[in-house]
């Protein structure tokens, strides 16, 4: 085991009502790093958290903190806090009294109580806001507090359920930096739900891709996208094309009708796979060029890009360009063998 | 601010034929002699009774603040529980209430009686009797079974209005299960806490058949005044009357304490 591992999920299963929501779930999670949970709703992250933070119990499995056993350990003995996911903040207490809460109940004393939250309204940039009720604050600040609030304590650990869902796109992205910039200046481990692959990707040193209940994959963020272990991965973390191939041998499969090199090799012979094609590695060609040719079906403006539906040997496939090309037209396509993606086929669904 | 106000008028009637016109006879007796003159001999006279008046105060503060300790646990329990033993809870609270309050306490008299269940039982360990009816316990005890769920309801309902998120996000900050009542649970259910203390005292304060049954003569309370002089062999509507006002300036002066409590929370949390 890495020496750097500050949480240690070990066989983690859960029931609830009788029906197992988390399989056998495994996961390391290195200090100071920032861990994303990503995944469906309903794949069970928000689960994970809350067996980290304290609030469910695991019905097998062990949880490790620092390389102690913490299952029974109730949340407020746990060197974690958390943002929850509406805030949670507290109605009848003001801005400063909620980011105070976490010392009062420690029994922290008043003058570096003060010292202390002054700190925190730095930190999130709300000086000034002490005597506001919360209440009165736009979605953006009241998410502030809630940073604030849990930061106090000086946690290990800061768990964030989903904790820009309620704001608005430019608010996201101007929250995205600031809270990787409080990560990196605290250097504490931050542990972050999302179901937005693009969060996920931009913010954290490790991602763990979710989806019911079981762990798919878990790697940087350069990793799930450009190596993902299965098409769900593939499909979530970004766009993708995903058609049925055959493994002709070690690095040349058969799809759309033709042979293709490729750079995957270890899949038994005529073995059925999932060919996974990013839409921007498709190169679009004249017609005859191309190793495969088929009619541009539409074609829609996404601001840096243009997304362009081409059918072609009985799928349809997206492929991002700067160039738009005509819809009717005949276009060909080509594709190199970096680009092409062999994965396992998921079991049974 | 309505356009239709002929739908308001027959509410306006019956308010000013059984709210404003009952109060204001109340008003005229007791500023009155039984021949019609104007008088504040009734009003001076409610002083001879001060010790009843402040013994009706005690055993309804008594009984209020029992009532708010057995009603805020388990009010609380019950917020946080599923849905299935919510309503369960709620039956059983229910229940008693389907029953006529006069019968509900002739049954507490077979219970505490000389000859009662409970001294029956005790003797048959040797024990006793105990002289239970006819004391002032007994009152507070009538008092507390049956206004009961008058201060679990409101609780109850403030407190499932209480967010989970925010009981996990104390924990989360360190709090255990204490410090989360007092600093969270406590503060956000104040609304309920003065309803219920509202909606107990006053039916208390004013009571007169608990008192009568199970105090005996042991405990006049203010109602059982009242009730004397109208009832009574005293016949004294304008003393009753007299009586009944003061009674209600009470109850005016307590809601109003209480209210100001309230709006002092409210203030401060507008002010800070």
């Amino acid at each position: 085991m890495n020496e750097n591992v500050l949480i240690s999920l070990r066989n983690i299963a859960v029931d609830f009502d009788g029906e197992r929501i988390l399989h056998n779930i495994n996961l390391d999670i290195n200090d100071k790093e920032f861990v994303t949970l990503l995944g469906p709703s309903g794949c069970g992250k928000t689960t994970t958290l809350r067996i980290i933070g304290g609030f469910v119990e695991p019905t097998e499995g062990d949880v490790f903190f620092d390389g102690a056993k913490i299952n029974d350990l109730p949340p407020y003995k746990r060197q974690v806090n958390t943002v929850f996911q509406r805030y949670a903040l507290f109605p009848h207490l003001n801005v400063y009294e909620n980011i105070e809460f976490g010392l009062k109940v420690h029994k922290v004393e008043e003058k570096e109580r003060r010292v202390r939250v002054r700190e925190m309204l730095d930190l999130v940039n709300l000086r000034g806001f002490e005597r506001r009720s919360v209440n009165q604050l736009s979605g953006g600040q009241q998410q502030r507090v809630a940073i604030a609030r849990a930061l106090i304590n000086h946690p290990r650990v800061l768990l964030l359920d989903e904790p820009l869902g309620a704001l608005d796109l430019k608010l996201r992205k101007e929250m995205q930096v600031e809270l990787k910039r409080i990560q990196k200046s605290l250097e504490i481990t931050f542990i972050y739900v999302t179901h937005d692959q693009e969060e996920a990707l931009t913010m954290s040193d490790q991602v763990v891709v979710m989806k019911d209940g079981v762990i798919l994959q878990s790697g940087t963020p350069q990793d799930i996208y450009n190596e993902p272990a299965n098409a769900f991965v593939a499909d979530f973390i970004g766009e993708s094309n995903i058609v049925d191939g055959i493994m002709l041998r070690d690095f040349l499969v058969e799809f759309a009708g033709r042979e293709f090199e490729c750079v995957d090799s270890g899949f038994d012979p005529k073995q059925r796979v999932d060919v996974v094609i990013r839409p921007e590695d498709i190169k679009v060609v004249p017609s005859i060029a191309g190793q495969i040719a088929g009619v541009v079906e539409s074609v829609i403006f996404k601001g840096v890009h243009y997304e362009m539906i081409v059918d072609a040997c009985g799928y349809k496939w997206m492929i991002h360009s700067t160039q738009a090309q005509e819809i009717g037209s005949m276009v060909g396509m080509e594709i190199t063998p970096n680009d092409i993606h062999i994965m396992h086929k998921m079991e049974a669904e | 601010m309505y356009k239709n106000r002929a739908v308001s008028v027959p509410y306006l009637l019956w308010a000013v034929l059984f709210i404003v016109v009952p109060l204001g006879l109340v008003l005229y007796f007791a500023l009155t002699t039984r021949q019609g003159a104007f008088t504040l001999d009734n009003l001076s006279r409610v002083g001879e009774y001060s010790s009843v008046i402040m013994s009706s105060i005690w055993l309804s503060v008594i009984a209020t603040a029992i009532c708010l300790l057995i009603s805020y646990p388990l009010a609380f329990i019950m917020s946080r529980s599923t849905g299935n033993t919510q309503r369960t809870f709620m039956m059983l609270i229910m229940l008693p209430m389907w029953m006529n309050f006069l019968l509900r306490t002739y049954a507490w008299m077979t219970i505490l009686e000389k000859n009662g269940l409970i001294n029956q039982l005790l003797g048959k360990f040797g024990l006793g009797p105990l002289q239970m009816i006819n004391t002032p316990g007994a009152v507070v005890l009538g008092m507390i079974y049956n206004y009961l769920p008058y201060m679990i309801l409101p609780l109850y309902s403030t407190m499932i209005k209480i967010e989970k998120h925010l009981i996990e996000a104390a924990q989360d900050l360190g709090a255990n299960t204490w410090v989360v009542l007092w600093r969270v649970v406590v503060p956000l259910s104040m609304p309920g806490i003065t309803t219920g203390i509202t909606m107990v005292f006053v039916p208390c304060i004013s009571t007169f058949a608990i008192s009568r049954m199970l105090g005996g003569g042991s405990s006049m309370l203010i109602g059982d005044l009242i009730e004397l002089q109208f009832l009574g062999n005293t016949y004294n509507p304008n003393l009753g009357a007299a009586i009944s006002l003061v009674l209600m300036v009470i109850i005016l002066i307590c809601m109003a304490l209480m209210n100001m409590f309230d709006e002092s929370e409210d203030k401060e949390a507008m002010l800070l």
